[in-house]
């Protein structure tokens, strides 16, 4: 019996990228995207959960430390879509949880 | 010959100036954390190479970070830059400041007063002062916006609120001054380890004698006439507090209006504003050799926030207040309309003491014959929120 391709997709990791603003960038000591593996689904959650665990000087920059909320003045973005409203337990793009495209962390354009 | 260094907090970065004891030719180094505020760095008074820095930013929030070196190299305590992190659990929690509200050690996070008489959450926002400790290097204090106090243990890594002040019984009537409700002061009484002061815009004065378990507030003889009670127990616009450490039951405040002493640890306050051409301001400082020396940069009020017509001027009480002189060589007597902000003045221990300031004009000043004359430093940084100077062998 053949496994079809997408269910057997998820129990591999995959290899996603994260584009990050330039001050937390500089803060992780990091040039260009960052690549990550993630086991499992691919999400807004997992992914960040990636993230900070790679790069725990990253912790509480993105998200709260004990809401998990998204800060404010930070909106997620992939596949020209904004996606910083939705569950962050939705599953991202295929686009994104293949690699072909990065999930976007972007600052508010906002204030001075 | 000892040294001068110079710790700059900027709205876009930190500076570090550094000078030989004749305090006339400066090297500068920054941006330090280019584009972040940072609303303070200190160094530890056992390691004066032991820095820690509040960097943060409306977007990313607070971050912490620790130089070893004096300030050439940084990182953020617990988060090594240059490896990859261990294999299960942290053993540190960056950057992280969580009011206490266990049941077994903390005070549950109640509301305090919003600017519309309303109750309001409790929410952190920043760290505005850094507090290192004066018997381990690897302890320091934090004030922070939502007003609470935390310490570290282990160098900045982990960070525990010290819950007996927020979870004060007068807490629901403290209110956020103009600036956010901020704990921006913090001395430590070198007499007594057990002891210490701190200030909260806008609530007031506190002092703990039990090393931060509880806090008592200490803002008799304070009068606020924009309050409700003018004398009411806290609910004060204190905006800086200064010790000299020679004579740590004296305190001199700089409130939102009037400059005050106490000579009793803060159990009574008097006021020394005396012929100060308004008593409105945000700094306070002592000089490092004389207790009853102090200075202040009277600003115009209340809607204005910067020098009265335009002339940047010191004042110097050689008495501990009420007899005031203006200060104002070499610093600009037309067209001066900058602001000295609450934590941006500060003294070396030189033999001739030096005074140091920043502007919100990017200026830092200093003097170093204690107020006699000054020069700029620098004359074109963002906007100066805080100024520490170390003085080294």
């Amino acid at each position: 019996m053949t496994v079809p391709s997408t269910v057997a997709g998820r129990d591999r990791p995959r290899l996603i990228r994260v584009t990050l603003p330039y001050h937390l960038r500089n803060l992780a000591h990091i040039e260009g995207d960052v690549t990550l593996e993630i086991a499992g689904a691919v999400t807004i959650r997992s992914v960040l959960d990636a993230l900070e665990a790679r790069y725990p000087m990253l912790c509480g920059t993105i998200r709260d430390h004990d809401t998990l909320k998204r800060r404010p003045f930070l909106r997620f973005f992939a596949c020209e879509e904004d996606l910083s409203l939705e569950p962050t337990d939705m599953p991202l793009p295929e686009a994104v949880a293949s690699g072909k495209e990065p999930l976007l962390i972007i600052g508010a354009i906002a204030g001075g | 010959m000892s040294k001068v260094r110079v710790l700059v907090g900027t709205r876009k970065g930190a500076f570090i100036l550094t000078s030989d004891g004749k305090r006339d030719k400066w090297d500068v180094s920054g941006p330090h954390f280019g584009g972040w505020e940072i609303y303070h760095m200190k160094g530890s008074p056992l390691d004066p190479d032991r820095i820690y820095a509040s960097q943060t930013s409306g977007w990313f929030g607070q971050v912490l970070q620790c130089s070893t070196d004096g300030g050439k190299t940084w990182q953020q305590p617990g988060v090594p830059a240059d490896q990859e992190p261990a294999p299960g659990p942290p053993v540190a929690l960056p950057n992280k400041f969580v009011y206490d509200a266990s049941a077994e050690t903390g005070k549950p996070l109640t509301t305090h007063m919003w600017y519309d008489g309303t109750q309001h959450p409790w929410e952190f926002k920043r760290v505005w002062h850094l507090e290192p400790s004066l018997t381990d290097a690897k302890t320091v204090y934090a004030g922070v916006e939502d007003a609470a106090i935390f310490r570290s243990t282990d160098g900045g890594e982990n960070w525990h609120e010290l819950p007996g002040l927020r979870g004060h019984a007068t807490g629901p009537n403290w209110q956020p001054g103009a600036g956010g409700m901020c704990l921006h002061t913090i001395i430590l009484d070198p007499s007594n380890p057990d002891r210490m002061y701190i200030a909260i815009s806008a609530a007031g004065a506190f002092r703990t004698d039990d090393g931060g378990k509880s806090w008592k507030p200490i803002n008799k003889g304070l009068y606020s006439k924009y309050i409700p009670n003018p004398t009411a127990e806290v609910g004060h616009c204190v905006h800086h507090i200064a010790m000299h450490p020679a004579k740590p039951e004296v305190l001199f405040m700089q409130k939102h209006w009037d400059v005050m002493r106490s000579d009793d640890a803060g159990d009574n306050w008097t006021r020394v504003s005396g012929n100060l051409p308004t008593d409105f301001g945000f700094v306070i400082d002592v000089h490092a050799h004389e207790p009853e020396t102090i200075y202040v940069v009277p600003i115009k009020s209340d809607s204005l926030h910067f020098p009265i017509d335009g002339k940047l001027q010191v004042y110097r009480s050689k008495t501990g207040g009420n007899e005031w002189e203006p200060l104002t060589k070499g610093l600009p007597q037309s067209d001066c309309y900058v602001n000295v902000l609450r934590d941006a003045m500060a003294v070396d221990r030189l033999d001739q003491c030096g005074v140091y300031f920043g502007t919100t004009g990017g200026q830092v000043y200093v003097s170093p014959n204690a107020g006699d004359s000054w020069s700029s430093i620098v004359h074109d940084l963002p906007a100066v929120l805080s100024v520490e100077v170390q003085t080294l062998p």
